[in-house]
């Protein structure tokens, strides 16, 4: 226990000190950090997973405080608490279903009676996972007669843990934990594979003698021009260099020494070169529900540009990065359960970021050093010192946030979606129950 | 003497427009007006002049009649002013304005006077006369089969305008009064106009630029070169039509000869180097410099003692010379190519009959006058202008650093007006540092951010002051790289784009995109990132030939962009920008 502790606060200390960067080490160490936390919990025998579900909130709580610009911590917490769900489920289903196989079977009909105490387990684990479950005509039909169970799944589903395990508690004590670490194991691979999975489809977007600007660095764009590359595709990058941390250039090194044509422009070009440019491609800090980006600072104009020459504009996101879920807000979805006055009925602190403008309230501000040496300026900079107002601000903000009628395409690893679409990826990533991690500070 | 007139034999013969385009007169009199405190207002009554007049026929063995007597008078008159010469240059230049008595609007009465005894004076100088002549028709011939220089020379009517005009020095108020006077001379020179205007029309299409792509080209040019220049090893494609040179390796060459290059005067060269060194930068300041350095030069020009008659006046040629040296040092920006078309316009349009001396001290003041006017008065008045647009409370943004804007948040300063600057800066010149430091030096608040950050801070901002290098016919402003994307952010944000630029600045050309015309910057100064040893991925970018770096200078800003541009004639839309170049940008509206 106390080295998982340990870990927890070594891992805190460097969000806060924003010594981890980019989405995807951030999500990574987030899940493999979750994976320790949970093989040394220990679980009691009633009710485990909700026991793992709260530990897990709390400590993806704290995560979260560390440093709330870094929407991949939270959306790993999600996704780890969406697998305990769904993990806990599967069991529950399987071990009513070995009880009553034939009720499981054939109960779409009974599913309405869910008075019946032989069946209510089944029936309300019937009922949240088809909240979970991608939709089908038959998820349809069945959420229909369920309106009112759909709501409450998370309290009904604790009750039927309850139930469901001091029913046959020996069977599934050990294999909660073991199927949820395999879960989160398989979560992490998908992490550092989904690159692959982006970059496989590279050859349908980029063709013979295109023009492709990027800005700043992401590993995911440099993966796909490289996929397209070998796949003996010809053709030419413009990276503007992503000022102040200019990690353009350390992209385009490494295109240029995998035998991509590439040109260095200032970020001021952008405007300049992009009527000779075909695709814009880009990587996403985060993409909200609504389809808008959280990118690096600078998209936004890049996207205007593209905009006004009609030249496609496409990131590349892959699934966990994307999705915060509560920007989920603008949608406003049935499926999802929660609405905005739910959210506000918990007090919930994420609801500053209902959009208006969230390149403010999602965004960062950074140094003023990487702009301005403060030997140079220091006579007029504000330390926190100074009296009286001083003369000379500096702005840095880390984040852009690009609306979603400025993306033309989304690629994820699951395939290209449409801005539009985004908000349906969240049925597949998250629970509804874990859209506010955060219930607990507030209440 | 006599070969001194060739050049100013071609006439503009835009100014014979003067009287069909009615408005010019008065236009030009009214928001200029005031600007010149030397002189008077400009003779209205080419207002009155209808186009209808009645051709006389051109009768060229007459036209010579008047011709000779005026240069008898002329001489006649020189003397006194040859004498005059120490004294002030502004009395210089109304002295020689006056002689033809049109420039400066003197009083038409005065003219009439002048002239009146000219024509009936006796033929003197025949055979001096004959001569020059034939001097005048080989040129002429010469000048016809070459092309113009770019400003709108018409070389077919000059012999009739010239000796019909009879006072060559500022043709471009001339007509007015002269119709005034004698009817005969008024005519034969609108006809010649006539004939000319569609000719003269197409000539107005300005030059197509140097490209250099163009192999044949570039390897003449490359003779003619004073500066050695190392093409760059890894050019970008996309810009192969513009020049791409080696960036580090010409100040030392220049450097090292800068007691072999005869033909360059020092002064020229002086200012050569800081533009290359990127010393002098912004559009004024640049013009500045080089329209000082041609003072110096012409200062200490004497006409040449070795050569025939026709090569002894070889400014022209000398000022030709410099400007290709300048440009070897750093692209002209289009505000210089205007202030250099002025020049030549100047010295092709001095008498014949001036002396060297006298030559020399109006066109000193001719380069004054145009600094001053179209200048630092122009500043003036647009500050003026602009800073009526800032209210208290505004959030103004501005990019890079522009004298203009500048000056017009002082101004707004010190008027007490309360609102802060934000201001925007780029790689790699960080330009804004150095308005930050100066604005921030008089105590008006600042916030400073980076382009990227643009969309950042665009909603609190109010309004958006830009600078501009150039503001072509079509409206596109064309100013420093990353202007154009502020420009497009504002527009989102539905911010006010205002645009201050002097007239002297805007062009005919049209361009839609930044690509068919720019200037390539130091690709090594995008390597290095000052402060930042860091970052120094790319410090051998020239081992990989897979890699370039692209430095772009300037960016064509889409008319729909900007708001209204600020000019010293008035705020305007852009889509006044041709009107204004039409109306005010010929030579005609220089003086």
């Amino acid at each position: 226990m106390p080295d998982v502790n340990s870990l927890v606060n070594e891992f805190l200390i460097k969000l806060k000190k924003r010594k981890i960067e980019g989405s995807k080490a951030t999500a990574k160490l987030t899940a493999e950090l979750l994976r320790s936390f949970i093989s040394q919990k220990r679980l009691p025998h009633t009710n485990q997973a909700g026991a793992l579900i709260d530990a897990v909130k709390a400590v993806g709580e704290e995560l979260i405080d560390a440093n709330p610009v870094e929407l991949a911590v939270g959306n790993i917490v999600r996704r780890v608490l969406h697998i305990i769900r769904e993990e806990d489920l599967s069991l529950t289903t399987a071990a009513v279903g070995g009880l009553s196989l034939s009720a499981e079977s054939d109960n779409e009909d009974d599913v309405d009676q869910g008075d019946h105490p032989a069946l209510s387990a089944a029936a309300v684990a019937a009922a949240a996972r088809s909240t979970l479950r991608p939709p089908s005509l038959q998820t349809l039909l069945e959420d229909m007669p369920h309106s009112t169970a759909v709501p409450q799944p998370s309290s009904s589903g604790g009750d039927s843990e309850g139930k469901s395990k001091s029913a046959d508690k020996n069977s599934m004590t050990r294999k909660l934990k073991h199927n949820v670490i395999e879960a989160v194991n398989e979560l992490i691979q998908d992490i550092s594979t989904c690159h692959e999975l982006i970059a496989e489809q590279a050859v349908e977007h980029i063709h013979q003698n295109e023009v492709i600007l990027t800005l700043g660095s992401s590993r995911t764009v440099t993966e796909f021009l490289c996929a397209a590359k070998e796949k003996k595709r010809s053709f030419r990058v413009f990276v503007a260099e992503g000022a102040p941390r200019y990690q353009g250039h350390a992209l385009a090194k490494e295109l240029a020494a995998r035998g991509l044509q590439t040109t260095v422009i200032t970020d001021s070009a952008v405007f300049a070169m992009i009527s000779r440019v075909n695709m814009v491609i880009v990587g996403a800090h985060a993409v909200m529900a609504n389809g808008g980006v959280i990118a690096p600072v600078g998209l936004n104009m890049v996207a205007l540009a593209a905009q006004r020459h009609a030249v496609p504009f496409v990131v590349l996101a892959w699934g966990s990065q994307v999705l915060p879920c509560y920007v989920v807000l603008l949608c406003n979805q049935a499926e999802l359960t929660i609405s905005i006055e739910k959210m506000l009925a918990y007090g919930n602190i994420l609801c500053p970021l209902y959009p208006h403008n969230p390149e403010v309230l999602l965004n960062e501000l950074k140094s003023p050093s990487e702009l301005l040496d403060f030997g140079e300026f220091s006579d007029c900079l504000d330390f926190g010192c100074g009296s009286g107002s001083p003369l000379l601000h500096v702005v840095n903000p880390a984040f852009d946030y690009v609306p979603p009628n400025l993306v033309s395409l989304f690629i994820t690893d699951t395939g290209g979606h449409n801005p539009s679409y985004m908000y349906r990826l969240l049925a597949d990533y998250y629970s509804a129950d874990d859209l506010v991690v955060r219930r607990r500070s507030t209440s | 003497m006599d070969a001194r007139r060739v050049p100013r034999n071609v006439t503009d013969p835009k100014v014979r427009q003067v009287g069909f385009f009615a408005p010019v007169a008065p236009l030009d009199g009214s928001p200029s007006g005031p600007l010149r405190p030397t002189t008077p207002s400009p003779p209205v009554s080419g207002n009155s002049l209808s186009p209808v007049m009645i051709p006389l026929p051109r009768h060229l063995s007459s036209d010579n009649a008047p011709l000779s007597p005026l240069t008898g008078r002329r001489r006649r008159l020189l003397p006194p002013r040859g004498a005059d010469k120490a004294a002030v240059k502004q009395n210089t230049h109304s002295a020689s304005g006056l002689t033809p008595g049109v420039t400066d609007g003197g009083p038409p009465s005065e003219v009439q006077k002048e002239q009146a005894p000219v024509s009936s004076l006796p033929l003197k100088e025949k055979t001096t006369k004959a001569e020059r002549r034939a001097l005048q028709e080989a040129q002429r011939a010469a000048k016809a089969s070459a092309t113009a220089d770019g400003s709108k020379k018409s070389v077919g009517a000059s012999a009739v305008v010239t000796s019909a005009n009879a006072n060559p020095k500022k043709v471009a108020k001339a007509p007015p009064p002269q119709k005034k006077d004698s009817s005969s001379v008024a005519a034969s020179e609108k006809r010649g106009g006539d004939r000319q205007t569609d000719k003269d029309r197409k000539k107005d299409v300005p030059h197509p630029r140097m490209q250099f792509d163009d192999e044949d080209r570039v390897e003449k040019a490359k003779k003619r070169s004073v500066v050695k220049q190392t093409e760059a090893r890894y050019r970008v494609e996309l810009f192969r039509h513009l020049p791409q040179y080696e960036h580090g390796t010409r100040l030392a060459d220049l450097e090292s000869k800068f007691f072999q290059l005869d033909p360059v005067h020092p002064a020229v060269y002086k200012v050569g180097l800081r533009f290359l060194t990127g010393d002098i930068s912004g559009g004024n300041a640049r013009c500045i410099a080089m329209l000082q350095a041609f003072q110096e030069s012409i200062k200490d020009y004497s006409t040449r003692r070795d050569k025939t008659l026709i090569e002894k006046w070889d400014l022209p040629a000398k000022i030709n010379g410099y400007v290709s040296f300048l440009i070897e040092c750093r692209p002209l920006s289009i505000s210089m190519g205007n202030a250099i078309r002025f020049l030549k316009t100047q010295i092709a349009e001095l008498p014949l009959t001036m002396s060297e001396s006298e030559a020399k001290a109006s066109l000193l003041s001719d380069i004054d006058r145009f600094i001053n006017e179209k200048i630092i008065l122009a500043d003036k008045v647009i500050v003026g202008h602009a800073v009526t647009k800032i209210r208290d409370g505004d959030v103004l943004l501005t990019y890079g650093s522009s004298s203009v804007v500048e000056m017009i948040f002082l101004c707004a300063h010190e008027l007490g007006k309360q609102f802060r600057v934000v201001i925007v800066d780029s790689r790699p010149k960080f330009e804004g540092r150095m308005l930050l430091r100066r604005l921030v030096g008089k105590g008006v608040s600042c916030t400073y951010t980076h382009i990227n950050a643009i969309s950042y801070i665009m909603h609190e901002v109010t309004r958006v002051f830009l600078g501009a290098s150039s503001v072509l016919s079509n409206g596109t402003v064309y100013s420093r790289v990353g202007t154009a994307s502020v420009a497009m952010v504002a527009h989102q944000f539905h911010v006010p784009v205002l645009v201050c630029c002097e007239a002297y600045k805007f062009h005919k050309r049209v361009q839609l995109d930044s690509i068919c015309f720019n200037e390539l910057g130091d690709p090594d100064a995008i390597a290095r990132v000052s402060g930042k040893e860091d970052i120094n991925y790319l410090d051998d970018w020239t081992s990989s030939e897979n890699l370039q770096l692209l430095n772009l200078t300037y960016d064509a800003t889409p008319s729909d962009y900007t708001s209204m541009i600020i000019t010293e004639y008035g705020m305007i839309p852009p889509t006044s920008v041709p009107v204004i170049v039409q109306e005010y940008g010929g030579e005609h509206l220089w003086i």
